[in-house]
């Protein structure tokens, strides 16, 4: 990193339309070492469009994204999964697109708990084990920015506490900064510095001490959040219209708490 | 060995040495029913070459190409999925080219031929075909594989760490459009998708890596071809047919081997 202060990505007034679909707009996100950042929002937010944004995947429509130079980014894509009749075992997958040294594997498996994992074929992992060599995967190429996409999709319970406790664990030792999407509410604030939620445009962002002591963050999400992996559901002083347009709503109906910018 | 019993296993050696690994990539990419309308393509690449007068492997080039061409165009519409419109692309391309075979009738075109291959007929020339265009289509593949693997492994994450998504599968497109086209008069275009997709099914179970499973694949091909030659000559049957049943009964064995180890 040349400038440890900047920002690793800045992203300033990105929009981004599939013919007459607003898909993203005026969106305006930071990124820095050290720092966790979670994307919410629900099903068709724009999640997965903004992180292909960043990866440099799919350029905007308009606005800008500055990457910090030689910034290197290390990626789990979203519901990772391999053809069983594609015969792959874990030293196969590290070595797909770089070159790693035994060593370098085993030590980089030993960092994420994936130890003895290297000759199996990449099918017989479970959800967890899986996300664990994908990371192991990712850190190889020593990530200033680790992007993950629903990275405890299809890890059970236990297994989902512990890949945050890992996740938190690698910003720790490496200083890295790491950007997550996320359904989950209720795991996810206590994992995250940051939560931003995106619902075409940044409906809130702030710190999710902040905004979980909220009173009225408590009554949405309080008791529903356990159960409310794939639903989301939130109040803002707007609504959406049918292109994602945003609209008022009645005074009394709003209230709800914004973070800190 | 007669002579054109030896020419017949050349080319057919020659073919599964290509279809081996290009094959283990359809199936790994579920791309079997894109190597078929390939395939039934050709068919109008072989009028189109009647018709121009020039040599039919570069007819059925250039028509598979077209299909390719074509699909990913309409595929960039959205509105229909992508095996159906394979379908109506292939089967459009097969009749247009059996009309086409027919009315140009003055030809005589022997169509049984074409979709069944004739491999007891190949000449020093069509070997030298296969040889040489299975040289260079093994190239290129060896060229493509590093990237290949990553965008079938997970096409987000190969094109997050740089590799040119499109470009390597359009590439990949034209080299099956390619062997179609030089393996196409051996075991005929009904035929050859069984070679690319049934000795690399066959090959799955005794392999654990992608570069083992290409390799056995050329292996079962290579004794289908001399399975399935030895039967043809034996009960005077077909041989493209026979190699594909040989192939089929590989493929068997290799279930079978996998009921059995999974039973112990």
């Amino acid at each position: 990193m040349n400038n440890a202060r900047a920002p690793l990505i800045s992203v300033a007034n990105l929009n981004f339309r599939i013919g007459e679909t607003t898909i993203l707009q005026n969106i305006d996100l930071e990124i820095s070492a050290g720092e966790i950042l979670t994307l919410i929002g629900p099903n068709g937010a724009g999640k997965t469009t903004l992180v292909r944004m960043l990866l440099g995947l799919l350029s905007p429509d308009s606005g800008e994204i500055r990457r910090n130079g030689g910034l290197s980014v290390g990626y789990l894509p979203q519901a990772f999964e391999v053809d069983p009749s594609l015969p792959l075992t874990v030293r196969r997958l590290l070595c797909l697109t770089q070159k790693p040294s035994p060593e370098e594997m085993e030590a980089h498996l030993d960092e994420v708990g994936a130890r003895n994992l290297l000759d199996h074929p990449v099918q017989s992992l479970s959800g967890g084990e899986r996300q664990r060599v994908l990371l192991a995967r990712a850190l190889l190429r020593n990530p200033d920015l680790l992007v993950l996409d629903e990275p405890i999709q299809n890890v059970d319970i236990n297994g989902q506490t512990e890949l945050y406790r890992l996740i938190m664990k690698i910003r720790d030792d490496r200083g890295c900064g790491v950007l997550m999407i996320s359904h989950d509410l209720h795991l996810v604030m206590a994992f995250t510095d940051l939560v931003v939620c995106l619902n075409k445009h940044v409906c809130c962002s702030g710190h999710p001490e902040a905004v979980s002591k909220h009173p009225a963050y408590l009554a949405l999400f309080g008791k529903q959040a356990a159960e409310s992996l794939a639903v989301y559901k939130h109040r803002h002083d707007h609504v959406h219209g049918p292109e994602g347009e945003i609209l008022p709503i009645e005074p009394e109906e709003a209230g709800h708490p914004q973070g800190g910018d | 060995m007669e002579d054109f019993m030896f020419r017949g296993l050349m080319g057919g050696v020659g073919v599964a040495l290509v279809t081996g690994p290009v094959g283990c990539f359809i199936v790994w990419r579920k791309m079997a029913y894109f190597g078929n309308s390939m395939s039934h393509t050709a068919l109008l690449g072989v009028a189109v070459g009647f018709l121009f007068g020039v040599d039919l492997r570069l007819g059925i080039l250039v028509s598979c190409i077209g299909m390719a061409l074509a699909l990913l165009a309409l595929q960039s519409r959205k509105t229909l999925s992508t095996d159906t419109l394979l379908g109506i692309l292939a089967h459009t391309a097969l009749s247009v080219g059996i009309i086409a075979v027919s009315v140009l009738e003055t030809l005589r075109v022997d169509l049984m031929g074409y979709l069944f291959g004739d491999i007891l007929a190949v000449g020093v020339p069509d070997l030298w075909w296969i040889y040489l265009g299975g040289a260079a289509a093994l190239g290129v593949l060896a060229w493509l594989w590093r990237g290949l693997l990553a965008v079938t492994v997970n096409e987000e994450l190969a094109s997050a760490e740089g590799i040119p998504t499109f470009a390597v599968k359009l590439v990949f497109m034209l080299l099956i459009a390619f062997i179609i086209a030089i393996a196409m008069k051996l075991i005929g275009i009904l035929l050859i998708t069984s070679m690319l997709i049934i000795p690399a099914a066959a090959a799955r179970r005794f392999s654990s890596t992608p570069e083992q499973m290409a390799a056995l694949a050329v292996l079962a091909g290579v004794v289908s071809v001399g399975v399935g030659l030895w039967a043809s000559v034996e009960w005077n049957a077909p041989a493209g047919p026979c190699i594909v049943v040989a192939a089929a009964g590989l493929f068997l064995f290799s279930y079978a081997w996998e009921m059995f180890a999974g039973r112990a």
